[in-house]
C-alpha cells in the first residue's frame, strides 16, 4: 500500500520526476518489512536501491551460500537483525554428510566488525559451536535474540556464555536441535540482575535445570511472555512458576504426569485458571487423561497446541478440544487416531493448520495410527484448513479428492505415506489423481510434498497446474525422466526441488539449466544423476554451484547426491572433502 | 525343526470353527505342493459361495524359513501372534520373510485383491468386509477379535519402492517377540531418512515407548496396557490387559478365572464401589485365613512402591500400576491389616 501511495506520485502527469529526498525514503521504507516487497522496491531505480539498503534492518538468507558476508555488509550497512538457513532440509533426515559447512563463525566475524550494534541472529540448519556462541557473547553488546533450529555443533557451555554476558537477551529460543547437553547448569548463569527475558525456550533439552534459579528467573522477569521447561520440570514445579507468571502468552510445560496429592491437583487447576492469556501450549509430555483437565479454563483462548510430544489417546483429545473453540493451529500424534480427528472436525470449525505426526514410524507390525479417514473428517469440519501435514500408513485417491474439495484454499500439502511407493490401498491404483485432485483444486498451493505410489501423470499434473508452487518434495516417485522435466517446465515460481530414490536422470537434471537460477536450490540423491550429468551442468551455469556428494564404495560414475544452488559468491571455500565442487 | 501348525488369526475362532468343517483344511504337515492344490479347490470354493466364504489358505498362518512358501501360494501379509492360546510358543519369527515373499509374490498378492475382493467375505460382529479382508496384524484380542479400527495396512502391497537403488541401510535382524511389541526395532530393512522425521523427534519418541514399554509393557495410547501378574507358588506369570476391565471388580473375577487352578480364596463379595469387600466373609475364606492362606492382590507403581490394590480410583490404578503380585495373606501384614483384624473380630 506504501508503494502505490509512492507511485502515484510519481505520475506521469508531472513533468520532472519528483525526488525525494533521501531520508523521506528511507523513512518511509523503514515501515517496509516484508522481505520480498523490500526486494520489488529496491529493483525500481536507483534511488529506491540505496533508500532500501540504508533503512533495511533485518536480512534474511535463505541459503548462507548465495552470498558472502562481505557482498552482504557493503550492500546494507545498518542490519541489526540476521536470519540464515544453511544446511538443504534433508539434513534434517540423516542424509547430509555431518561436517557439510554451513559453519556461522566466519559470519560472526563479519558482523563484529560490521555490526557490531547486531542484536538478533536467528539460525536454521547452521553448524554453531561453543566458541560462536561464546564469540557472540562477546562482542555483540545489544544482544537481545537467539533463536537456534535444526542447528548443530554446540553445547550447554555455549549457551551458558550467552546467559553470562548478554545483558540485554530479551529472547532465547532453543528449538529441536542437535546440541550437546551436558548439564543444566546454563540456566543459573543468568545474573541476578537480569530482567530483561521475553522468551524462554529450552523444552527440547533434557538435563535438569535448577529449578530454584529458574523460578526466581521468572520471577524477576516481568516481561516474560513465552516459557517452555523441558521434561525435567514437574507438575509442582510448573504450578510455582505459573504463580509467578500468570502474564505467559505462550507456555510449554513440562512432564505433565506426577502422582500429586489433592492438595497440589487443586492448586495446579488453580494456577492454570490465572492464566487467561495462553495462547500457545505445548510440552505436556507424558500427559495422562488425570491431569488434562487442569488445562481446561485457559484454553479459551488457545489458538496454538502442540500436542506432538503427548500421547493421547482419541477420548482425552476430544475432552480437551472441546475447551479450544478458538484453535487454528493444531499438532497431535497418530495415537488419536481417526476418532480423534473426527472430534478435531467436531470442536475445532476454525482450525487452519494441522499436523498429525507418527507416533511410531518404524514398527510395521503395529497397525494403528490415522487413515483417510480421519483427514476426510478434519476436512468436513475445517473448512478453512489451508496448511497439513499427515503421516499416514495408507490412503485413497478418492479420499484427498473429497478432502481437496472440502478445503480448496491449501497452501502447504505435505501428505507422507510412510510405505514408500504404496498404492491407493482400495482400488490398487497410483496416487497419482490424489495429487492431481490437490494441484488442479488448490490454486493457491505453495508447497508440496508427495507420497505413495506415483507415476509420471503426477508431475505431469503439478507442472500444468500447479502454478503458485515455491517447494516440492519427492521421494520414491515417477517413472522417468519426463517427470522432473514437466515440474521444471511448468512451474514457474518453483524455488525449492528437492528429490530423493526417484528415476530421474541427466535428462532431467539438464532441462532445467535456465530455471535453477530462479530457484534457491536443488537437491536430488539417490537417482539416476552420473558425475558428467553433473559437471555438463557446471559447466553450462557458471552461476550455479554444483555440488555432488560421494558416498563410500559407489561407483564412480554416479552422483549419489547433488546439490544445486545459486550463489553471487561463488563456490565455496569449505566444503569437506567429501563434497565435490564441480 | 517341528512342523508349523497352523493357526487361527485370534478371534476368528468362532466363525472359523464353524468354517473348518465345511471347508476341510489340510492337516499341519501337508506339502507346499499339495497346500497349492488345496489352496486352489479353496479359490474354487469361495467363488462359488458368497458372503461368508473365508479362505482359509490366504488368511492362513505359517510358519517356515524364507523362501518355503510355493509361489503360487498368496502369502498373508503382515502377521503377528498375539494372545494367551496359542499353544506352540510361536512369540519368535522373522518378519524378514514377508518382505522376500513380498516382493516375489507382489503381483500375486493384487491379483488376490482383485479376484477375490468379492469372496474375501467375513462378518464378524458385523464389521463390514472390507474392514476384515485386508488381511493382516490383529492385535489385543477384544470382545469379538476385531475392533472396528483394524483397517490393516497392506504392507505386501507396497513395500518395493521404485528407484533403482534405494539407500536401504539393514537393520540387524532382530526377531520382534510378540509379547513386547515396541521393545525391539523392526526387522524390516529401514530406509535412511524415510519417513522423513527430524532426529530429535524420532529418538524422543523412541525413548518415551522404550521407557513405557519397560515400565508397563503396553503400548501408550494404544489401546491395551498388559502387566504381569504373579500368584505366589504359581510356577508361571501371566499377563492381563487392565484396559478390558473397567473397575476392580472385573479385574478381580478374571484374575480368579486365570488363577483358579492355584486355589485362589473365592474373594466374590464385593461392596457397590466394585471394590473387594471386607465384610460378608465366608467361611472358606475364614478358615483359610485361619490358615494364613489369604491371598491379597497387590500391585508395584511407578515408584516401586507395592501397594494394596483397591485403594485409588480405577483410573488412577491403570496409571500407575506396573505389575500385579497376588500375596500369600501373611506375607501381606502391614498392606491389609484391617482385614485380618476384622476377619479377627468376627472369629
Amino acid at each position: 500500500m506504501i508503494m502505490e501511495s509512492m507511485r502515484k506520485k510519481e505520475s506521469p502527469s508531472s513533468v520532472v520526476s519528483t525526488q525525494f529526498p533521501d531520508e523521506v525514503l528511507e523513512r518511509v521504507f523503514a515501515l517496509l518489512t516484508s522481505h520480498k516487497d523490500r526486494s520489488s522496491v529496491s529493483l525500481v531505480c536507483k534511488d529506491w536501491y540505496n533508500a532500501e539498503r540504508w533503512s533495511r534492518t533485518h536480512v534474511f538468507i535463505g541459503n548462507c551460500y548465495s552470498v558472502s558476508p562481505e557482498i552482504l555488509a557493503r550492500r546494507f550497512p545498518n542490519i541489526r537483525s540476521v536470519t540464515l538457513k544453511g544446511k538443504p532440509r534433508f539434513s534434517d533426515f540423516n542424509l547430509v554428510p555431518q561436517n557439510w559447512g554451513a559453519d556461522i563463525h566466519a559470519w560472526l566475524v563479519a558482523f563484529a566488525d560490521k555490526y557490531p550494534f547486531l542484536e538478533e541472529l536467528r539460525l536454521k540448519r547452521m553448524t554453531v559451536s561453543d566458541e560462536s556462541l561464546e564469540y557472540v557473547a562477546a562482542n555483540f553488546q545489544n544482544f537481545k535474540v537467539l533463536s537456534l533450529l535444526s542447528c548443530d555443533g554446540f553445547s550447554t557451555d555455549g549457551l551458558a556464555a550467552i546467559a553470562t554476558h548478554c545483558k540485554n537477551l530479551t529472547e532465547l529460543d532453543i528449538q529441536e536441535n542437535g546440541v550437546e547437553d551436558k548439564s543444566g547448569s546454563w540456566l543459573s548463569c543468568f545474573p541476578e540482575s537480569f530482567t530483561s527475558l521475553e522468551v524462554l525456550n529450552f523444552a527440547n533439552m533434557s538435563a535438569e535445570v535448577n529449578f530454584d534459579a529458574l523460578e526466581r528467573l521468572v520471577s524477576r522477569c516481568k516481561s516474560l511472555k513465552a516459557l517452555k521447561v523441558n521434561k525435567s520440570i514437574s507438575l509442582e514445579q510448573l504450578q510455582r512458576l505459573l504463580v509467578c507468571a500468570p502474564q505467559l502468552v505462550e507456555l510449554g510445560t513440562g512432564s505433565f504426569s506426577q502422582d500429586l496429592t489433592t492438595r497440589h491437583y487443586a492448586e495446579l487447576e488453580n494456577a492454570f485458571n490465572n492464566c487467561k492469556n495462553i495462547q500457545t501450549l505445548s510440552g505436556l509430555w507424558e500427559a495422562t487423561a488425570l491431569y488434562l483437565p487442569v488445562l481446561y479454563p485457559a484454553s479459551a483462548n488457545l489458538t496454538f497446541l502442540n500436542l506432538s510430544y503427548a500421547a493421547l489417546q482419541s477420548g482425552d483429545l476430544a475432552k480437551l478440544l472441546v475447551h479450544c473453540p478458538s484453535l487454528w493451529r493444531l499438532w497431535v500424534l497418530d495415537t488419536v487416531e481417526d476418532k480423534g480427528l473426527e472430534a478435531v472436525g467436531s470442536y475445532c470449525p476454525l482450525l487452519e493448520e494441522l499436523r498429525v505426526f507418527p507416533a511410531d514410524p518404524f514398527d510395521e507390525e503395529i497397525i494403528h495410527g490415522v487413515t483417510e479417514e480421519g483427514f476426510v473428517a478434519v476436512s468436513f469440519g475445517c473448512r478453512r484448513l489451508h496448511y497439513v501435514l499427515y503421516f499416514c500408513r495408507q490412503m485413497t485417491n478418492a479420499a484427498v479428492a473429497t478432502i481437496v474439495q472440502n478445503c480448496p484454499d491449501f497452501t502447504h500439502f505435505r501428505l507422507c505415506i510412510m510405505n514408500p511407493g504404496q498404492p491407493d490401498y482400495v482400488t490398487n491404483d497410483p496416487m497419482d489423481e490424489a495429487f492431481g485432485a490437490v494441484v488442479k483444486t488448490c490454486t493457491k498451493l505453495r508447497r508440496l510434498s508427495v507420497s505413495g505410489l506415483l507415476t509420471d501423470l503426477t508431475f505431469e499434473y503439478i507442472g500444468t497446474y500447479a502454478k503458485n508452487l515455491e517447494t516440492l518434495s519427492v521421494a520414491f516417485a515417477g517413472s522417468s525422466d519426463w517427470g522432473m522435466q514437466c515440474v521444471l517446465g511448468g512451474c514457474p515460481k518453483l524455488r525449492k526441488l528437492e528429490i530423493r530414490d526417484c528415476p530421474f536422470g541427466n535428462k532431467a537434471l539438464l532441462s532445467g539449466l535456465e530455471k535453477y537460477e530462479s530457484m534457491r536450490s536443488l537437491w536430488m540423491s539417490a537417482c539416476n544423476v552420473t558425475m558428467n550429468g553433473c559437471r555438463l551442468l557446471a559447466r553450462e551455469m557458471p552461476r550455479l554451484n554444483v555440488e555432488v556428494m560421494k558416498e563410500d564404495g559407489s561407483d564412480d560414475s554416479q552422483a549419489d547426491k547433488v546439490y544445486v544452488y545459486r550463489s553471487v559468491a561463488g563456490p565455496r571455500r569449505d566444503a569437506p572433502p567429501s563434497v565435490l565442487t564441480l | 525343526m517341528s512342523t508349523p501348525l497352523e493357526h487361527d488369526y485370534i478371534g476368528l475362532s468362532e466363525t472359523s470353527s464353524m468354517q473348518r468343517s465345511s471347508e476341510k483344511l489340510p492337516s499341519s504337515s501337508s506339502s507346499s505342493n499339495s497346500s497349492t492344490e488345496l489352496n486352489n479347490n479353496n479359490n474354487n470354493n469361495c467363488s462359488n459361495k458368497n458372503k461368508t466364504c473365508l479362505n482359509f489358505k490366504e488368511t492362513e498362518l505359517r510358519l517356515g524359513l524364507p523362501g518355503s512358501h510355493s509361489p503360487e501360494r498368496k502369502p498373508p501379509h503382515g502377521v503377528s501372534l498375539f494372545g494367551k492360546d496359542i499353544e506352540n510358543n510361536t512369540n519368535g519369527f522373522s518378519v524378514t520373510p514377508l518382505k522376500n515373499i513380498v516382493s516375489g509374490a507382489k503381483r500375486g498378492f493384487s491379483d488376490a485383491i482383485d479376484g477375490s475382493s468379492g469372496n474375501w467375505g467375513l462378518s464378524i460382529n458385523g464389521k463390514s468386509e472390507a474392514d476384515l479382508c485386508k488381511g493382516g496384524v490383529l492385535y489385543s484380542p477384544r470382545g469379538g477379535g476385531l475392533d472396528d479400527k483394524s483397517k490393516i495396512i497392506k504392507e505386501a502391497a507396497g513395500v518395493v519402492p521404485l528407484s533403482p537403488k534405494p539407500t536401504v541401510q539393514e537393520k540387524k535382524n532382530q526377531v520382534p517377540a510378540a509379547n513386547e511389541p515396541s521393545s525391539a526395532p523392526a526387522a524390516k530393512a529401514q530406509v535412511v531418512g524415510w519417513p522423513p522425521i527430524r532426529s530429535f523427534r524420532k529418538n524422543t519418541m523412541a525413548s518415551n515407548l522404550a521407557k513405557n514399554s519397560d515400565d508397563a509393557e503396553g503400548k501408550p495410547g494404544y489401546g491395551c496396557l498388559y502387566v504381569k501378574v504373579s500368584m505366589d507358588g504359581a510356577p508361571y506369570l501371566r499377563k492381563v490387559d487392565l484396559k478390558l476391565y473397567n473397575n476392580y471388580m472385573e479385574l478381580s473375577t478374571a484374575l480368579e478365572k486365570m488363577f483358579s487352578c492355584f486355589t485362589i480364596v473365592n474373594s466374590g463379595h464385593c461392596d457397590s464401589h466394585g471394590f473387594p469387600g471386607r465384610d460378608g466373609l465366608s467361611e472358606s475364606r475364614l478358615m483359610d485365613l485361619l490358615h494364613g492362606s489369604e491371598y491379597v492382590l497387590t500391585y508395584e507403581d511407578k515408584d516401586a512402591d507395592w501397594m494394596l490394590v483397591g485403594d485409588v480410583p480405577w483410573d488412577m490404578f491403570t496409571d500407575t500400576c506396573r505389575r500385579l503380585r497376588i500375596m500369600k495373606g501373611s506375607e501381606a501384614i502391614g498392606l491389609a491389616p484391617r482385614a485380618m483384624e476384622k476377619c479377627k473380630n468376627r472369629s
